[in-house]
C-alpha cells in the first residue's frame, strides 16, 4: 500500500523570511504611515475648525461686542492678516519644533500648562486601563466558567445595569455615596493646584480613587463581557470538544485550550476601550476638578482659548490614532492564524 | 472554492424565520424577553415623564419659589435648586427637549452612515477608499470631542447640537454598515442579480439594504443611548441645552455645591438620565440577542464600547 | 466477510440522546456493538443523528443534549457509570475520536506538535518515549516530522494533512477503539483516497475497533465489515456490509443505493423526494413512511421492530421484513438504465465557443489557454478538484470573473469580460445555478419574488406581480409545488432551495445553463432528484449546459461530454463513455481510480 503522496507543509519554516515582510512589521509599517497621514488631515481639520472656517476667530475669542481695534489686534495676534495655509503652515510646523504659541487666556505657554496635565491624564487613563482590564478580564473568565450558575447571573446582570450609564453620572454617584452626601471617606474635588502643576496627582493617591473608579465602571461592563462570551465561546468550539475527547484535565482545558483563544478579540475591546478613555476623561475630570488635559480642553473652550483647544485635540487625536495601531498589533500578535503566515 | 461543502443540517438553520415586517417581529420578541421587559419598561417610564412632565408641573420651572437649596418638604417633595426653583418641576419639564433631539442625531447619524456604509463596500475601489479614509479622521476625535469642538465655535444652539452629534455617528454607523454590507454583497444572492444586469442603486437598495434590518436595528439603539450620553454630557459641562430652561444635564452641575444641603436636586436628574440610558442599552441588547442569538449578541454590545465603534454586526 | 464471532469490544446497548429541555429524541433505542478488528459503518444524512451517536460511543454528548436511556460499554466498563476523572482516563487512551472537520478541532492557537505530544504525556508517556511514539505515529498516518511538522500552527497545513493530525492525535496512545466522523468530508477525492488507505491500514494494524461514521454510502460500503444504516435517530437497516448494500431490505437502504451515482454505471438516478423529520417532530410510526414508495397503514400507526431478514446476522426495521413482503432487490442493478443520448449533431454551431482563454486572480494566472465548445442540446461536465479553475471558468463564461483574456464566443457572438456591457438577450440567454442554494437565495424575498426577478429585470416585465402563470410554470417545470410561491428560502428545504435556484433561470427561457456545483452541498438522495431534473429540463427545453462538478461519479447519469481540469488546465475532453471508460490522461486514470468504488462482494451480491 502506497504510504503518502501528499506534498511537504507548505513551507514552515521560512515563514515571513523569503523577501515577503514579516506580517506584523507590514502591519505596523502601513497602519503607521496610514495613521500619520490621517494624523495630517486631522491636524488640517483642528486648525480650520478652530482659525479659519467660522468667520472672524477673533470675535469668536473676544465676543461680538468687542471693540474694532481689539478685534484687529487680536486678528495680528493670531496671525489672521495672513493667508489660510500660511496661518496653518506657521502653526503647525511650530507643533512640530515644539513651538506651541501663548494662551490667550493668560499668555503662558502653551506647553507649560498642558505638559504637566498631559502627564497627570496619562496617569489616569493607565490606572483606569490597567484596573478595568484585569478586573473585567478576570470577572469574564470567572463568570463564564460558572457559566448559567447564579454567580454568572449576578455578574452578567449587574453589569448591564451599569453598561453605557454615562461616565459624569457614574462619577456624581461616586460623589455622593464616597465623599458627601451618604459618606466621608474619599475626597470629591482633586484640591491639587489646578495649573502649577506642582503637585502629582499619583503624591496623594487618595485623589486618584474616585476619578480611576468612574472611569473603570464605565469600561469594566465591555470588558467583561467580551471576555465572558469569547471564553464561552472557545469552550464550546469544536477544539475544545477534542481535547476533553482526549482525556485532558479541566484545568488544562480551560488554561491552555479555551483561554489564548478567547484573549485575542478581548485585547481589542481592552484596546476599544482605551480610545473610548480619550474621550472619557474630560467629563470625569471634570466632575473632579482634576488637572489634566480633558479639565484644560472645558476650560480652554470655556475662554475661547485656541492656541490650546488646537494642541489638546491634537494629542487627544494622536493618542487615539496610536492606540488603535497598538491594539491592532497586540490583536494580532495574540493570533496565530493571523499572525504566522501559511 | 469548490470543495463540496457539507451538507447544512435541517436543525442547524436557528437563524430566525424571515416575515414580512420583520423589524415589527424583532421587536415584539425582545420586548417579550425578560431583558427586553425590563429594558423597555424602563425607558418607557422616562419617556412618559419626560413627555407628560410639563403638564404636571406644580410651577413653572423658571419661578423662584422658595429658599435655596431647600429639602424636601410637602410643598416641594424634592426640595429647591441652587437658586431658589423648584426641582421636581424642572425635573418634569427637562427631558423632552433631549429626547426628541437624541432622536433626531440617532436618525441623523443611520442614514449617513448607512448610505456611506453601503455605497463604501459595494463600490468598492477608489470610492471606498475616499469614504474610509474620510470616517478614519472623524473617528479620531473623540466622539464628545468632535461634538464639543463645533458646538464651542459655532455656538450652543439647538440644531447644531442635533447636527453635531448626528455628525459624530456617522462614521462609526459607516464602519458597522459597510462591514455588514460587504458580508451580504459577496453572498451570491447578489451576484445572481447583478448578472441580470440591473443597476448598482437597485442592487443597493432591493438586495443589500434589506439584508442590514438587524445592524441597523441594534445601530439605531446604540446610536440613540450614545446621542443621551453626549448631549446630557455636553449639557453637564454647559455647551449643551442652555440654561435657564432646565435640562437635566446641566442640572447636576449647577446643583452640585447644593448637594450636601438638597442632594435631590442632584439625584433627581442624574437617576433619569441614567434608567433612560440603561434602559435603552438593554432593549438593544434584546433585540440583538432575539435578532442574532445570545452568543454573538453578547461580543457585539462588547465592541460597543464607550462611544461604542463596534467592528461588526452580522447581517 | 460474514458475521464476527469474536467477543465485542463496544457495545451499545438501547442507546437514547435526547435534547435536555423539550426531551426531543436526537437517537433512540440505537444498539450496535464492534469487535476488535472490525470496522462498523454507520451510514446517514444529514440530520440522522449520526453525529450525536459517534459522540455517544466515546461517553460525551453535547451542550444540550443527554443520554436518555441505555449504555455504551468498553471491554465491559459502562461510560455512563464512570466518574469524570475515570473517564478521563479513558478518552484519548483507550478510545479515540477523530472528528469530522480537523481544521476547527485542532486548536488554531496551538502549535501542531505540542497539541499532539500534549496527549501522551496526559497518559503517561513522558520524555524520550513520547518523543518516539510521537515520530512513529506520525510516519504512520504518512506526515515527516523532518519537514518541521511540528513546530508549525494547523492553519499552515492542508486540509489532507489536518486530518493526518487528527488520525495520529486519536491513535497516539493505541486506543482499543476509535470513532471516525466523516474524516473525509471536505476532501479532494484524491486526498479522500489516502486519507481512507491510511485509515483502513491502522484500523487493520492496530486491531481497533472502529466506527466509522458517514453520509457517503460508497466509502462505508470499501472500508467496512459490518453496517448500521440510520434515518431519523434510528438503525433501520444493520448487518454485514456486503448484504446490506448487496441486498438492501428497508426501502430506505433501497432508495439511497439507488441515488449513488457512479463512474461505471450509466444511467438515471432516482432520488427521494421529502426530507427526514426533525427531531421532536417525528410521526409516531416509522420514520421514513412520508417518504416511503412503498408505505402501507401500517407503517404510520406503530415503529416496527428491528427484525431478522432471510439474510444471518442482517436485521432491518420494516413492516415489510416482518410480514415477509420484503424483496430485497439488488438496488444497484436497478440504478443502471439505458444510456443517456449522444449529443447532437456536431455539424451545427455551438452554442459556446472558448478560444484561448487565459484568467487571473491578481497577477496569479489561474486559467491556460482554454478551448471549449458546448454544442446545442447539450451537456458539457467539467470536472476537477478544487483549485483546479473549474469554477473560474464558470465565472469567465457568465461575466461573473472579468479578469481574462481570450475569446468567448455565444451564438457566435464575441462576448464582454464583464456583464455591465453585455446586451440583455445574452444575459437572458445565459444563465447561472450558484453552488449554495443557502446563498444564492435572498432571504428576504418570496420564491414568487425570487423567480419574478430575472424577468423582471431582463424581460422587461412589470415588477411586483409574482403569481402569474410564468412564475407558476416555471416552478412546475422545477418540480415545485405552486403553494411555495408566497414561502420564503428559509422555509423551504435544501432540494426545495435548489429548485428554486433553477426555475429563476428557467423563466427567462434561456439557451445556456451553467451550473457550477449545484448539488454538492445537498443530500446524496436530493442530488439524484436534482440531478434528474436538470437531465428532464435539459432534454426538454433543449438546453445547452456546463455542468461543473469535483464528482467524476456523476457525470455519467447528466453529461454527454466532458471536460477534465487539472491546475488550470484542460488535461482531456471528449464523450462521456469515451473518457471514462478509455481515459488517456494519466490525471484522468488517476481521479477514476480514486474515487471510492463499491467491492465486488458487494455488487457481485447484487448480480446473485
Amino acid at each position: 500500500m502506497t504510504v503518502d503522496a501528499t506534498p511537504a507543509p507548505r513551507a514552515p519554516a521560512d515563514t515571513g523570511a523569503k523577501g515577503r515582510p514579516h506580517p506584523i512589521a507590514r502591519l505596523i509599517w502601513t497602519r503607521t504611515a496610514l495613521g500619520l497621514v490621517t494624523l495630517l488631515v486631522v491636524s488640517i481639520l483642528i486648525f480650520a475648525a478652530t482659525q479659519v472656517l467660522p468667520g472672524n476667530a477673533a470675535t469668536a475669542v473676544l465676543g461680538h461686542n468687542a471693540s474694532a481695534s481689539a478685534v484687529r489686534t487680536m486678528e495680528l495676534r493670531l496671525g489672521l492678516n495672513k493667508p489660510a495655509v500660511t496661518q496653518y503652515w506657521d502653526w503647525f510646523s511650530g507643533v512640530l519644533r515644539g513651538r506651541l504659541g501663548t494662551s490667550l487666556a493668560n499668555g503662558q505657554p502653551v506647553w507649560g500648562l498642558v505638559g504637566p496635565r498631559l502627564l497627570n491624564s496619562l496617569v489616569l487613563v493607565i490606572l483606569a486601563g490597567l484596573i478595568g482590564a484585569l478586573l473585567g478580564a478576570g470577572l469574564g473568565m470567572f463568570a463564564a466558567i460558572r457559566r448559567d450558575k447564579p454567580a454568572d447571573h449576578v455578574l452578567s446582570v449587574g453589569t448591564l445595569a451599569v453598561t453605557s450609564l454615562p461616565e459624569f453620572v457614574v462619577a456624581i454617584f461616586l460623589v455622593i455615596i464616597f465623599s458627601t452626601v451618604l459618606l466621608h471617606i474619599l475626597p470629591g474635588v482633586s484640591p491639587l493646584e489646578s495649573t502649577s502643576g506642582a503637585v502629582k496627582p499619583w503624591q496623594d493617591p487618595k485623589e486618584l480613587v474616585l476619578p480611576v473608579a468612574a472611569l473603570v465602571v464605565v469600561i469594566v461592563p465591555y470588558i467583561f463581557r467580551m471576555m465572558r462570551a469569547a471564553t464561552i465561546e472557545a469552550l464550546e468550539s469544536d477544539y475544545v470538544e477534542m481535547a476533553r475527547l482526549n482525556g485532558l484535565s479541566p484545568v488544562r482545558v480551560l488554561l491552555r485550550h479555551a483561554l489564548p483563544n478567547a484573549v485575542a478579540p478581548t485585547v481589542q475591546v481592552i484596546g476599544l476601550n482605551l480610545l473610548y478613555l480619550a474621550g472619557g476623561i474630560v467629563l470625569v475630570e471634570f466632575v473632579f476638578d482634576y488637572p489634566g488635559v480633558g479639565q484644560g480642553l472645558v476650560s480652554a473652550v470655556a475662554d475661547r482659548d485656541i492656541p490650546q483647544i488646537q494642541f489638546i485635540v491634537l494629542v487627544l487625536a494622536t493618542f487615539y490614532i496610536a492606540m488603535n495601531i497598538v491594539t491592532d498589533v497586540a490583536a494580532l500578535m495574540a493570533t496565530p492564524r493571523r499572525r504566522v503566515a501559511r | 472554492m469548490t470543495a463540496p461543502a457539507p451538507a447544512p443540517p435541517p436543525e442547524a438553520t436557528t437563524a430566525p424565520r424571515v416575515r414580512r415586517r420583520e423589524w415589527l417581529h424583532i421587536l415584539t420578541g425582545a420586548a417579550r424577553t425578560p431583558r427586553g421587559m425590563a429594558g423597555s419598561g424602563l425607558v418607557l417610564l422616562v419617556v412618559l415623564l419626560a413627555v407628560t412632565g410639563p403638564f404636571f408641573a406644580a410651577y413653572p420651572p423658571l419661578q423662584f419659589v422658595t429658599t435655596p437649596g431647600a429639602p424636601p418638604s410637602s410643598k416641594f417633595p424634592l426640595g429647591s435648586d441652587i437658586l431658589g426653583r423648584d426641582v421636581l418641576s424642572r425635573v418634569l419639564d427637562g427631558g423632552w427637549q433631549l429626547l426628541l433631539m437624541a432622536t433626531a442625531a440617532m436618525l441623523i447619524g443611520i442614514v449617513l452612515g448607512t448610505a456611506a456604509g453601503i455605497a463604501a463596500a459595494q463600490l468598492r475601489g477608489w470610492r471606498d477608499g475616499v469614504i474610509m479614509r474620510t470616517v478614519d479622521v472623524i473617528l479620531a476625535f473623540p466622539q464628545l470631542v468632535f461634538a464639543l469642538l463645533l458646538v464651542s465655535i459655532l455656538g450652543p444652539t439647538r440644531w447644531l447640537l442635533v447636527v453635531a452629534v448626528g455628525l459624530s455617528h456617522a462614521p462609526q454607523v459607516a464602519r458597522v454598515i459597510r462591514a455588514a454590507a460587504l458580508d451580504v454583497s459577496e453572498r451570491d444572492f447578489v451576484k445572481a442579480v447583478e448578472i441580470t444586469g440591473v443597476r448598482q442603486s437597485r442592487v443597493m437598495s432591493g438586495e443589500i439594504l434589506p439584508n442590514l434590518l438587524t445592524p441597523l436595528m441594534v445601530e439605531a439603539g446604540l446610536r440613540l443611548t450614545y446621542s443621551i450620553v453626549i448631549m446630557t454630557g455636553l449639557s453637564f459641562i454647559g455647551f449643551g441645552l442652555q440654561p435657564p430652561a432646565p435640562n437635566w444635564g446641566y442640572m447636576i452641575n449647577e446643583n452640585r455645591i447644593i448637594l450636601t444641603t438638597n442632594p435631590w436636586a442632584v439625584v433627581a436628574p442624574a437617576i433619569l438620565i441614567a434608567v433612560l440610558t440603561v434602559g435603552l442599552n438593554t432593549f438593544t441588547d434584546a433585540i440583538a440577542r432575539v435578532a442574532l442569538g445570545i452568543e454573538r449578541a453578547e461580543k457585539l454590545i462588547a465592541e460597543a464600547s464607550g462611544t461604542g465603534s463596534v467592528a461588526e454586526i452580522p447581517a | 466477510m460474514t458475521v464476527t464471532t469474536a467477543p465485542a469490544r463496544l457495545v451499545v446497548e438501547g442507546l437514547t440522546v435526547a435534547a435536555v429541555g423539550s426531551g426531543a429524541t436526537i437517537i433512540e433505542d440505537v444498539s450496535v456493538r464492534v469487535a476488535a478488528g472490525e470496522v462498523l459503518g454507520v451510514v446517514g444524512e444529514s440530520g440522522s443523528g449520526k453525529t450525536t451517536l459517534g459522540l455517544a460511543m466515546v461517553g460525551h454528548a453535547r451542550r444540550g443534549l443527554e443520554i436518555a436511556a441505555g449504555s455504551v460499554c468498553l471491554d465491559g466498563a459502562d461510560l455512563f457509570s464512570l466518574s469524570p476523572a475515570e473517564l478521563r482516563k479513558l478518552r484519548g487512551a483507550a478510545m479515540a475520536y477523530v472528528p469530522q472537520d480537523p481544521s476547527s478541532a485542532i486548536n488554531p492557537s496551538l502549535r501542531v506538535g505540542g497539541q499532539l505530544k500534549e496527549i501522551l504525556t496526559t497518559h503517561g508517556r513522558q520524555g524520550a518515549e513520547a518523543d518516539a511514539r510521537l515520530q512513529e505515529v506520525l510516519a504512520e498516518v504518512g506526515l515527516d516530522s523532518r519537514h518541521g511538522i511540528l513546530s508549525v500552527y494547523p492553519h499552515q497545513l492542508s486540509g489532507g494533512q489536518q486530518q493526518r493530525v487528527a488520525i495520529a492525535m486519536a491513535f497516539a496512545c493505541r486506543p482499543g477503539l476509535i470513532v471516525l466522523d466523516e474524516p473525509t468530508t471536505g476532501l479532494d477525492v484524491t486526498t479522500q483516497r489516502t486519507v481512507l488507505e491510511t485509515v483502513a491500514r491502522m484500523c487493520a494494524s492496530y486491531g481497533v475497533a472502529a466506527v466509522y461514521v458517514s453520509h457517503d454510502v460508497v466509502v462505508v460500503g470499501e472500508l467496512s465489515n459490518r453496517v448500521a444504516v440510520v434515518y431519523s435517530g434510528r438503525v433501520v437497516e444493520t448487518g454485514a456490509t456486503a448484504d446490506v448494500f448487496g441486498a438492501p431490505a428497508h426501502p430506505y437502504t433501497q432508495g439511497l443505493l439507488r441515488a449513488v451515482p457512479s463512474p461505471e454505471r450509466s444511467g438515471r438516478l432516482v432520488g427521494m423526494e421529502g426530507v427526514p423529520p426533525r427531531p421532536g417532530q417525528r410521526p409516531p410510526g416509522c420514520g421514513f413512511a412520508p417518504r416511503c414508495p412503498l408505505v402501507i397503514e401500517r407503517c404510520t400507526v406503530a415503529m416496527p421492530e428491528l427484525v431478522p431478514t432471510d439474510r444471518t446476522g442482517q436485521l432491518a426495521r420494516c413492516v415489510l421484513v416482518e410480514t415477509g413482503q420484503a424483496h430485497t432487490e439488488g438496488a444497484l442493478a436497478s440504478a443502471s438504465g439505458q444510456d443517456l443520448a449522444e449529443p447532437a449533431e456536431s455539424g451545427a454551431a455551438p452554442v459556446l465557443q472558448v478560444t484561448g482563454l487565459d484568467a487571473f486572480y491578481g497577477q496569479r494566472q489561474v486559467l491556460f489557454g482554454i478551448h471549449l465548445a458546448v454544442p446545442q442540446e447539450t451537456c458539457v461536465a467539467i470536472v476537477g478538484e478544487s483549485g483546479s479553475g473549474k469554477t473560474t471558468l464558470a465565472r469567465c463564461i457568465a461575466g461573473l470573473h472579468t479578469s481574462w483574456t481570450g475569446e468567448v464566443r455565444y451564438g457566435g457572438r464575441p462576448l464582454t469580460p464583464g456583464i455591465r456591457r453585455r446586451p440583455k438577450d445574452v444575459l437572458r440567454g445565459i444563465q447561472y445555478v450558484f453552488q449554495n442554494p443557502y446563498a444564492s437565495l435572498n432571504p428576504r424575498r418570496t420564491v414568487g419574488g425570487l423567480v419574478a426577478q430575472p424577468v423582471e429585470n431582463l424581460a422587461g416585465r412589470r415588477r411586483g406581480r409574482h403569481n402569474d402563470e410564468k412564475i407558476l410554470d416555471a416552478l412546475r417545470s422545477a418540480a415545485l409545488s405552486v403553494e411555495v410561491v408566497n414561502r420564503y428560502p428559509d422555509q423551504l428545504s435544501g432540494g426545495e432551495r435548489q429548485r428554486v435556484a433553477i426555475a429563476r433561470t428557467l423563466a427567462v427561457s434561456p439557451t445556456l445553463l451553467v451550473c457550477d456545483e449545484v448539488t454538492s452541498s445537498l443530500d446524496v438522495s436530493v442530488q439524484a432528484a436534482v440531478v434528474e431534473l436538470l437531465r428532464r429540463l435539459q432534454r426538454q427545453h433543449g438546453l445547452a449546459m456546463v455542468f461543473i462538478t469535483h464528482n467524476i461519479a456523476l457525470i455519467r447519469s447528466i453529461a454527454q461530454q466532458v471536460v477534465v481540469m487539472h491546475d488550470g488546465q484542460i488535461v482531456e475532453s471528449g464523450t462521456v463513455a469515451d473518457v471514462l471508460d478509455h481515459p488517456r490522461a494519466d490525471y484522468t486514470r488517476q481521479l477514476l481510480d480514486d474515487v471510492p468504488k463499491f467491492s465486488a462482494a458487494i455488487t457481485g451480491a447484487s448480480d446473485a
